[in-house]
């Protein structure tokens, strides 16, 4: 497979680019949503993101890839083994799993082995897509046309942060924390409004309507597909450069303030807006951290909650299913008038 | 010398030089001697070791991907995984026969192969990735503008082709270039053709004159420009080139004419022009806070749960009939797969191969197979035999007719909107398909066709002007065509009239209240016979017979819209709730 298209050369879709760099430095945030226009670049993006993050440090011989820093969140095999000494560590790439359309259950949650179970008559598990993606991201393309109890399973995986097996016998347990990412087009279908609540981020894109943005668009992946490997070598600095970000962003996030004059203004804004639940809330004060700790300050302010408020709450509204005002209007209003301009 | 065909010849080439790069062709016509002989000449362009694989309409998903090989599984004693269709297509073309009905999962499978390139597997217990660079060959037989194949697709399709109108007299033409060497020479030199700044810009800027939103068509057009300099023996795209690549990919998508105002037109999705604002305006559809004050006043006037209630009556209105019960049968083979059980695969249930193996799986030792004995049959007792749930595919599309006529729109049409939007809401938490046909002047027009996306419905509705006479038979009998359309594919049709009943234009488009209510009736028993539910809500301002008449005449249930006043309206909702809220068990 060659080297996917570099994530800082995609032309604008600032919102989805940013939504999908707070999900890797604060990935407790739960899940990002893409919906939009055909042909916008969305499946793009996402690989992309997948060259872009840094290593990450996994136990050796694990099939769940188990941190061996965190001592408390082990397989049971993990943890068998530390009991035998210090655990043994490698540098891996952070996965990002892609979720094809057309997967079985029996893949996505993990199975028994069949191979070992006809040759040798053994009783063993198979890992499957979730043990995979566990740590790191599992992407969905089509999200809307994803088999009604596979996307139930998955939120419900995602929230709990572990995947619990009990079929054919098996009775498995293992961690699975992964950021879920969904992408669709609403003219195919639109999502259940009950799942649309459970993902943390929702950005909406667009076909850039500049004719200088169409054209770069063109041109890049015009190149990319001609000579991928020099298309990747040039950006590979800028792509450098985002991966610091990321990197020292979730150094830092732990020590970025929140001021409580920050939260009053977030819960204001939900409250001026209806949303329903601590969610929303939740997910704004996040969000606006982790923006913070990207761009380095120390402390939230009022520009970083107005940067995240769309993104976090416009899926959350409650709303006529059929209003066309879109949602992400109604929280700039709501913003201009709950922040001031 | 038709300039189809030889467009049709050109795309051919093109198409033969770089398959996965130009993704494929949609070629629109009948089945017949025009179509093969462009299929012939595709076939004699490509390479004589280019796979050329055909796929049904309903081909299951397991084929489509690929899986478990059964009877190598069974017969080596371990896993052997099975190429499926997209794989074995690598390299060449896949045919997708009768485009237009071919189901949206089928088209998410082969649109996610086009993007990647390969076939990522992870189903009864096999993980793969193959590789899978094909070019597709959509043949479309829709007759109607109703049936189109999947926008999913033809996005990624380079070439639409439309031959529907050629006779087989038209296909002795060609062109200089359409011959295999040529074809085979351009595929060589194709690396080396270089694309100037200026031309992406130019067709950049076509597209976007042309209204076309997506970007994908023009990276085609730029994949279709380096192909034609190719074909051309150039190694330099020309404009010429960017000119006919522009005109075969970009002018087929085209939404408005290039010299509209680009600002405009930006939410324009249909081809159709708009109609003229004065009309709009002038015809009473009132923009603004009395617009939605009336629309408010709609909402109360509906039961929530109309749809779900007419639903499950509507197989006591369907007349005896025999030959279309089977739709609401319960069905072991059709529909999706919900899950598995255990049981015995007899009475037409399907065994469910993989499952069972596993169940089978952990006894092998016990029932005395030797470990390692790799000859030995998987012994299978009947216990272990698991069957496949396939949940009864009750999609349903509901049909709103909405009368825009001039009786109509002077008091109700307004009114009438806010209760589709009502109606709306309800298919959208149900997550049905809706099709929405206005009729006005002389005759009746399908302004959305059956969708899922409830904002174009939405949408469309609000752009709906009024005004004209009453056509009531075409409308109906256009509701008639769309109900079987959607019968055809698997679907329940469900008709809602919103009227006032009073037809004057007949069906042959003539003014005259006799023969136009005479026509109307007879059009209303004809919906009766096809067996569909209907709905008649009737908009006229006082109590009057015709619209009960036309619902008798249909077997239709009957509801006034009552005078817009929340109170009197919610009244009348609590009326009718034991009528229409008897039996509300949704087919899931």
């Amino acid at each position: 497979m060659s080297a996917p298209f570099p994530f800082s050369a995609i032309v604008g879709q600032d919102e989805m680019k940013l939504a999908l760099m707070i999900a890797a430095v604060d990935p407790g945030i739960g899940g990002v949503l893409v919906f939009g226009d055909r042909g916008t670049g969305k499946s793009t993006t996402v690989r992309a993101l997948a060259a872009l993050l840094p290593k990450m440090r996994v136990v050796t011989g694990c099939r769940y890839g188990c941190d061996p820093e965190a001592a408390d969140d082990l397989c049971d095999e993990c943890r068998e083994r530390s009991r035998g000494g210090e655990l043994k560590s490698r540098l891996r790439p952070v996965p990002v799993v892609d979720l094809p359309l057309g997967a079985t259950e029996d893949r996505v949650v993990g199975a028994l082995d069949l191979e070992l179970a006809l040759t040798r008559g053994e009783k063993a598990f198979e890992p499957g897509l979730l043990a995979r993606a566990h740590r790191g991201f599992l992407y969905i393309d089509e999200v809307n046309l994803l088999e009604d109890h596979l996307v139930d399973l998955l939120l419900d995986v995602a929230a709990s942060g572990e995947n619990v097996v009990e079929r054919e016998g098996l009775s498995v347990r293992h961690p699975a924390r992964f950021v879920l990412i969904g992408s669709g087009n609403p003219e195919e279908g639109e999502l259940r409004p009950q799942l649309l609540d459970r993902f943390g981020l929702s950005v909406e894109v667009r076909t850039p309507v500049e004719i200088s943005d169409r054209i770069e668009v063109i041109r890049r992946r015009d190149e990319y597909e001609r000579h991928p490997a020099e298309f990747v070598k040039r950006w590979k600095s800028r792509d450098g450069r985002l991966r610091t970000r990321i990197r020292k962003a979730r150094e830092r996030i732990d020590a970025v303030l929140i001021p409580d004059e920050i939260l009053e203004q977030a819960a204001r804004l939900c409250i001026a807006l209806g949303t329903d639940g601590l969610r929303g809330e939740l997910t704004l004060i996040r969000g606006a951290r982790a923006v913070a700790a990207l761009e380095g300050a120390e402390e939230v302010t009022l520009a970083q909650l107005r940067e995240v408020a769309g993104p976090s709450l416009s899926h959350r509204l409650r709303r006529n299913p059929l209003d066309e005002s879109a949602s992400a209007v109604r929280v700039e209003r709501a913003v201009e008038e709950v922040f001031g301009s | 010398m038709s300039a189809a065909w030889i467009d049709g010849v050109r795309a051919a080439c093109l198409f033969a030089t770089d398959p996965a790069g130009l993704g494929g062709v949609c070629v629109r016509a009948h089945a017949g001697p025009v179509r093969d002989a462009w299929l012939t000449l595709l076939r004699g362009l490509l390479p004589d070791a280019a796979p050329f694989r055909r796929v049904p309409v309903h081909v299951t998903e397991g084929r489509l991907l690929g899986g478990l090989d059964l009877a190598a599984t069974l017969g080596q004693g371990r896993p052997v995984a099975e190429c499926g269709l997209l794989a074995e297509a690598d390299g060449g073309v896949l045919l997708l026969s009768s485009a237009e009905r071919v189901d949206r999962t089928t088209i998410a499978c082969v649109t996610a192969a086009l993007d990647s390139r390969a076939v990522v597997v992870e189903r009864d217990g096999v993980t793969a990735r193959q590789p899978a660079r094909f070019g597709v060959v959509a043949l479309d037989e829709g007759l109607d503008s109703d049936e189109t194949t999947a926008a999913a697709l033809l996005d990624r399709l380079a070439f639409l082709l439309d031959l529907t109108s050629l006779s087989y007299r038209d296909t002795g033409e060609t062109v200089g270039y359409a011959c295999a060497a040529a074809v085979s020479e351009a595929r060589d030199r194709l690396g080396e053709v270089e694309v100037g700044e200026d031309i992406v810009e130019a067709l950049c800027g076509a597209a976007f004159a042309l209204g076309i939103d997506s970007l994908r068509p023009s990276m085609m057009a730029v994949r279709a420009a380096r192909a034609i300099a190719a074909l051309a023996g150039r190694t330099e795209v020309g404009e010429e080139d960017a000119a006919a690549a522009a005109r075969l990919v970009l002018a087929p998508r085209a939404t408005r004419f290039p010299e509209a105002d680009a600002g405009e037109d930006s939410e324009t999705e249909s081809p159709q022009p708009e109609p003229a604002p004065d009309d709009e305006r002038s015809e009473g559809t009132p923009d603004g806070p009395l617009a939605d004050q009336v629309l408010e006043a709609a909402r109360a006037a509906l039961p929530p749960a109309l749809l779900d209630a007419l639903l499950a009556g509507g197989a006591a209105i369907r007349t005896g009939s025999s030959g279309k019960a089977g739709e609401m049968r319960v069905s072991r083979l059709r529909g999706r797969p919900a899950g598995v059980r255990a049981g015995q695969p007899r009475d037409g249930a399907r065994l469910n191969v993989i499952e069972t193996l596993r169940s089978a799986a952990p006894w092998q030792r016990l029932r005395g197979r030797a470990v390692g004995d790799r000859s030995a049959r998987v012994e299978v007792r009947s216990q272990d035999f698991r069957v496949t749930r396939f949940r009864e595919r009750t999609e349903t599309t509901s049909i709103f007719v909405v009368d825009a006529s001039g009786s109509a729109a002077m008091h109700r049409l307004a009114e009438a909107k806010g209760a589709v939007e009502l109606l709306l809401a309800d298919c959208y938490v149900r997550r049905d398909r809706v099709a929405l046909i206005a009729f006005r002047g002389a005759g009746a027009e399908l302004l959305l066709p059956p969708t899922r996306s409830l904002v174009r419905a939405r949408r469309n509705l609000a752009r709906l002007p009024g005004g004209g006479g009453t056509p009531l038979a075409a409308a109906i009998d256009s509701s008639i065509a769309i109900a079987e359309a959607a019968r055809r594919r698997g679907e329940t049709p469900l008709v809602v009239f919103l009227t006032d009943g009073r037809a004057n234009v007949g069906r042959d488009g003539i003014g005259g209240r006799t023969q136009a209510r005479d026509d109307a009736l007879r059009a209303a028993r004809a919906l009766r016979i096809a067996g569909c539910s209907a709905l008649v809500i009737d908009t006229a301002p006082r109590t009057r017979p015709e619209a009960e008449e036309l619902a008798d005449a249909m077997g239709a249930r009957f509801l006034r819209l009552p005078r817009a006043d929340a109170a009197a309206l919610s009244a009348a909702v609590r009326t009718q709730a034991p009528r229409t809220g008897g039996d509300t068990h949704a087919a899931a």
